[in-house]
C-alpha cells in the first residue's frame, strides 16, 4: 500500500483544456495515471486527447465525479480561480463520496483565499488537500504508477521510502538521492511552499507510520514558519521509522522572501538552524548537504536493521 | 509589498480607524506649511521609509557620511524645530536596525498633529501560518520592540484567532479589549476600531497591519499613532490601486527587474553567483556553496517557465553584480529540459560576454544532452553531476574556500 494515492486511483483534471492541464495531462497518462476526465466550465461535452486516450470534459466537478467515480482531482487553473476550484472539488467529493483527494499545483493564490479554503475544507474530514504551489504527489508502481502533478515521473521507482517536501526540484533531488543508494519510493508528496496550505508534514508522517510498505522517510523542509519544529516534536512521540531530514535556507538572510511565499525568516523565527536542531533533538538523521541524503539514508537504514 | 505610514494612515482614515490629522510632505517648505495648517502646537515629524526602528535610527549625510541627527521621528514644539528636523531628515540617509548599515534615503516626511497620551499599546493583525487563520495580537507594552516583549514578558501579549468561516466575533473583541485593561469609552472605541481594522485587513488582502504604538488618549480615545501595512503580492490581480501606492524607490531595482522577467532574485553578500530552477533547490545550492567554504552572491530561481530570454536576463543580472567572481548553474530538469538550458547558457554567454568561471550541474530531464551541448561548444565551462561537486568546483576555481 502507498498513502492516499493508489496505482489505479481515478483522476480528474480541473483546467483540463488549458495549456498546463493538457500538457501535464499527457505526461500523467504516459506515466500510467488513470486520468478519467476533466473539468473546464463552459466546455462540457468536449473531449481532450491525452497521449493514447480521449477523456471527457465536464462543466463542473459534481457531474464529473458522478459520471466517472473519480477518487482524486488535480488543479491547474490560474491563481485567481484556484480557491473556487478547490472548494468546488471539496464540496462535490464530500457530497458524492464523502472523501476525495485534491492536489492543487497552482502557484500565487492569495493567502487569505487559502485561509478561507482551509477553513471550509476542515469541516469535511474525508477531504484531503495537497498544496497549493506544489509539485504534487506520486505513487510509483511496478510498471508506471500514479503521478498527480508536474514531477518528472521517470526519476522514481517503486520502493520502501516515503518522501515529503515543501519544495519542487529539491524533492526531485531527494528522490534521486534515494535512487543513488538503490532505494525506491512508496509515495512522494510535495506539500508546497506557501504560508497556508492543506496537508502538512505531520499528516504525511502519520500516514507513513500507518503504511506497512513505508520503512523510512526523507523529509525536506525550508526556512519560514514552525512546521518543521512541530513535526519534529510529533515525531519524537509518535513515529517509529527512521527519518532523514534536510532544511533548505541555512544561508538565507532574515526578512527576505526566498522565492516561495512562505520561505521567509521573520522576527528571528523560522531559521534553518532552529529546524535542524529540532530534527536532531527528535532523533532525525540530518543531512546538511542534499547530495548526502542518500548516504545518510543508508546509515539510517543500517542502524534500524533494515539493510 | 510594503507601503508608507502616511499611506497606511489614509487607509485607516477611510476605514474609520482613528488617526491624528497629518500631512505628507516632500520638502521643508511643505513641512512648514503643514505645521501652519495643522493648528497643533506640538507635532511629530516622521521620516517615511519602508523599515521599522525609525525612532531609534540615525540620520547621516549621504555625501560626507556625517551624523546629522539621532532619531528619525521627532517631536517638534514649535515652527523652528519643524524646520530643523525636516532639514535633517529629507534627502538624508536613515539607518535603523532594520535597514542594515547602508540605510535608506528619506524622500518623504509625515507631519502629524500631537496628542495627549495616557497609555501606549501594541496591536497587530497577521496570518498565522500554523493556525491557518488571521491572528490579532495586542499588548499593553506599546511603543517598544515587540520581539523583546515576546521574549521577556510573553504573558503581556494577548492573542485571538479569527475563524475564517465565522468572522470576528463580538466576544473576541471584548476578550481582547478587557485583556488590555480597557474600560468605558476607551473599550467601546476599541471595539469599533478592531472591527474596522479586521475588515480593512481582509478587504485589502493585507499580509500584516501593525500599530505600535496604538494609544489611549487622555480623553479615552483609541488612536493609531503608527501604521505599518503590507499587502500580499499574490492578490495584486484584484487590487489595481496598489500600483499607485507602490514606491519603487524603496524596492531593490535588480529584484524588480528579475520579477518582470519571471525570475525570483535576492542579492546577497558573497562572490559566487547562482542560477537554479526551483526555490528550495536554489536555497540548498547557496547552503552547499557555504558548506564548501564559499559565499553565495545571490538567490536566483529561474522558475518552471524559464526560456532563453529569462535565462539571458538571469545571467545579465548575475554578471551586473561587480562582486561576482564565478557562477554555479544548478538545474534539476523536470518540465525544464537541460539541453534547452545549455543552449540558453551558450547564447547568453556570447551575448553578455562571460568573464568569470562557470560550473554547470545538470540532472534530470535531458541532462546527458545538456552536457553534450556544453561540451561541444567553445564555451569554457566545467560540468559536474552532483551539487556537492558543483559547489566544490566553483569554490576551487575562484580560489576561495578552506
Amino acid at each position: 500500500m502507498a498513502i492516499w494515492l493508489q496505482e489505479d486511483s481515478k483522476l480528474l483534471i480541473q483546467g483540463i483544456t488549458g495549456s498546463q492541464g493538457r500538457f501535464h495531462g499527457k505526461m500523467m497518462v504516459e506515466y500510467g495515471t488513470n486520468v478519467v476526465g476533466g473539468v473546464t466550465p463552459g466546455k462540457g461535452g468536449q473531449t481532450v486527447d491525452l497521449a493514447d486516450r480521449e477523456v471527457p470534459v465536464f462543466d463542473g466537478m459534481h457531474e464529473a465525479i458522478s459520471k466517472t467515480d473519480a477518487d482524486a482531482s488535480v488543479i491547474y487553473v490560474p491563481a485567481r480561480f484556484a480557491a473556487s476550484a478547490i472548494i468546488e472539488a471539496a464540496d462535490a467529493f464530500n457530497e458524492i463520496k464523502g472523501e476525495g483527494l485534491i492536489v492543487c499545483i497552482t502557484e500565487g493564490i492569495p493567502t487569505l483565499d487559502m485561509v478561507r479554503v482551509v477553513g471550509h475544507i476542515s469541516k469535511s474530514p474525508g477531504i484531503r488537500l495537497i498544496g497549493p504551489n506544489c509539485p504534487g504527489i506520486i505513487t510509483p508502481g511496478e510498471d508506471g504508477g500514479c503521478k498527480v502533478g508536474i514531477m518528472p515521473g521517470y526519476i522514481h521507482a517503486k520502493g520502501r521510502i516515503g518522501v515529503i517536501s515543501k519544495s519542487g526540484t529539491l524533492t526531485y533531488e531527494a528522490v534521486a538521492q534515494t535512487m543513488s543508494v538503490g532505494e525506491g519510493q512508496t509515495t512522494c508528496i510535495g506539500i508546497g511552499g506557501d504560508p497556508v496550505s492543506g496537508t502538512g508534514f505531520i499528516d504525511c508522517l502519520a500516514a507513513f507510520e500507518e503504511d506497512s510498505e513505508t520503512e523510512a522517510v526523507v523529509m525536506i523542509g525550508e526556512i519560514g514558519g514552525t512546521a518543521e519544529e512541530e513535526a519534529a516534536a510529533w515525531v519524537a512521540d509518535n513515529f517509529s521509522k527512521p527519518i532523514v531530514g534536510f532544511v533548505a535556507g541555512a544561508t538565507a538572510p532574515p526578512g527576505k522572501r526566498m522565492g516561495h511565499a512562505g520561505a521567509i525568516i521573520s522576527g528571528g523565527k523560522g531559521t534553518a538552524a532552529e529546524k535542524f536542531a529540532a530534527f536532531e533533538a527528535a532523533g532525525i538523521h540530518i543531512a546538511r548537504d542534499p547530495s548526502e541524503i542518500g548516504a545518510v539514508l543508508k546509515v539510517a537504514l543500517e542502524q534500524a536493521g533494515l539493510l | 509589498m510594503n507601503i508608507h505610514e502616511y499611506q497606511g494612515k489614509q487607509l485607516f482614515r477611510e476605514a474609520g480607524v482613528k488617526v491624528q490629522d497629518g500631512v505628507h510632505c516632500k520638502s521643508v517648505e511643505e513641512a512648514l506649511a503643514a505645521y501652519d495648517s495643522l493648528g497643533s502646537k506640538v507635532v511629530a515629524v516622521k521620516s517615511q521609509i519602508h523599515a521599522g526602528g525609525r525612532g531609534k535610527g540615525n540620520l547621516y549625510c549621504p555625501t560626507s557620511g556625517d551624523l546629522l541627527m539621532e532619531g528619525g521621528v521627532k517631536i517638534a514644539f514649535d515652527r523652528d524645530e519643524v524646520e530643523t528636523y525636516a532639514e535633517n531628515i529629507l534627502g538624508h540617509i536613515l539607518v535603523t536596525k532594520q535597514t542594515g548599515p547602508a540605510g535608506k534615503l528619506v524622500s518623504n516626511l509625515y507631519v502629524e498633529a500631537g496628542c495627549e497620551i495616557a497609555h501606549e499599546y501594541y496591536l497587530a493583525l497577521l496570518v498565522d501560518r500554523e493556525a491557518k487563520a488571521v491572528l490579532i495580537m495586542a499588548s499593553t507594552e506599546g511603543g517598544v520592540d515587540i520581539e523583546e516583549v515576546a521574549e521577556n514578558t510573553p504573558e503581556a501579549i494577548h492573542k485571538i484567532w479569527v475563524d475564517p468561516t465565522a468572522d470576528l466575533l463580538e466576544s473576541q473583541k471584548r476578550k481582547l479589549g478587557i485583556s488590555l485593561g480597557l474600560q468605558g469609552a476607551a473599550l467601546e472605541d476599541f471595539f469599533g476600531m478592531i472591527g474596522s481594522l479586521y475588515e480593512l485587513f481582509v478587504s485589502n488582502d493585507c499580509a500584516m497591519v501593525e500599530i505600535n504604538p496604538l494609544v489611549r488618549t487622555k480623553s479615552d480615545e483609541m488612536v493609531a499613532l503608527d501604521a505599518k501595512v503590507s499587502f500580499d503580492e499574490n492578490a495584486l490581480f484584484r487590487h489595481k490601486d496598489w500600483d499607485e501606492l507602490r514606491d519603487l524607490s524603496e524596492e531593490e531595482p535588480t529584484e524588480t527587474r528579475a520579477k518582470e522577467a519571471g525570475l525570483s532574485y535576492v542579492k546577497l553578500d558573497g562572490d559566487i553567483g547562482c542560477l537554479v530552477n526551483g526555490a528550495g533547490l536554489a536555497m540548498a545550492s547557496m547552503d552547499v556553496i557555504k558548506l564548501y567554504g564559499g559565499e553565495p552572491a545571490n538567490f536566483l530561481d529561474i522558475g518552471g517557465g524559464a526560456n532563453k530570454e529569462s535565462i539571458t536576463t538571469a545571467f545579465g543580472i548575475i554578471l551586473d553584480d561587480p562582486s561576482v567572481e564565478g557562477i554555479l548553474v544548478n538545474i534539476f530538469g523536470g518540465i525544464i529540459r537541460c539541453d534547452m538550458v545549455a543552449r540558453s547558457i551558450i547564447d547568453a554567454s556570447r551575448e553578455i560576454g562571460l568573464s568569470v568561471p562557470l560550473v554547470v550541474r545538470f540532472s534530470g530531464t535531458n541532462h546527458v544532452e545538456g552536457k553534450t551541448v556544453l561540451d561541444e561548444s567553445s564555451l569554457e565551462v566545467t560540468t559536474v553531476s552532483t551539487l556537492a561537486e558543483g559547489a566544490e568546483a566553483i569554490v576551487g576555481l575562484i580560489g576561495g574556500g578552506q
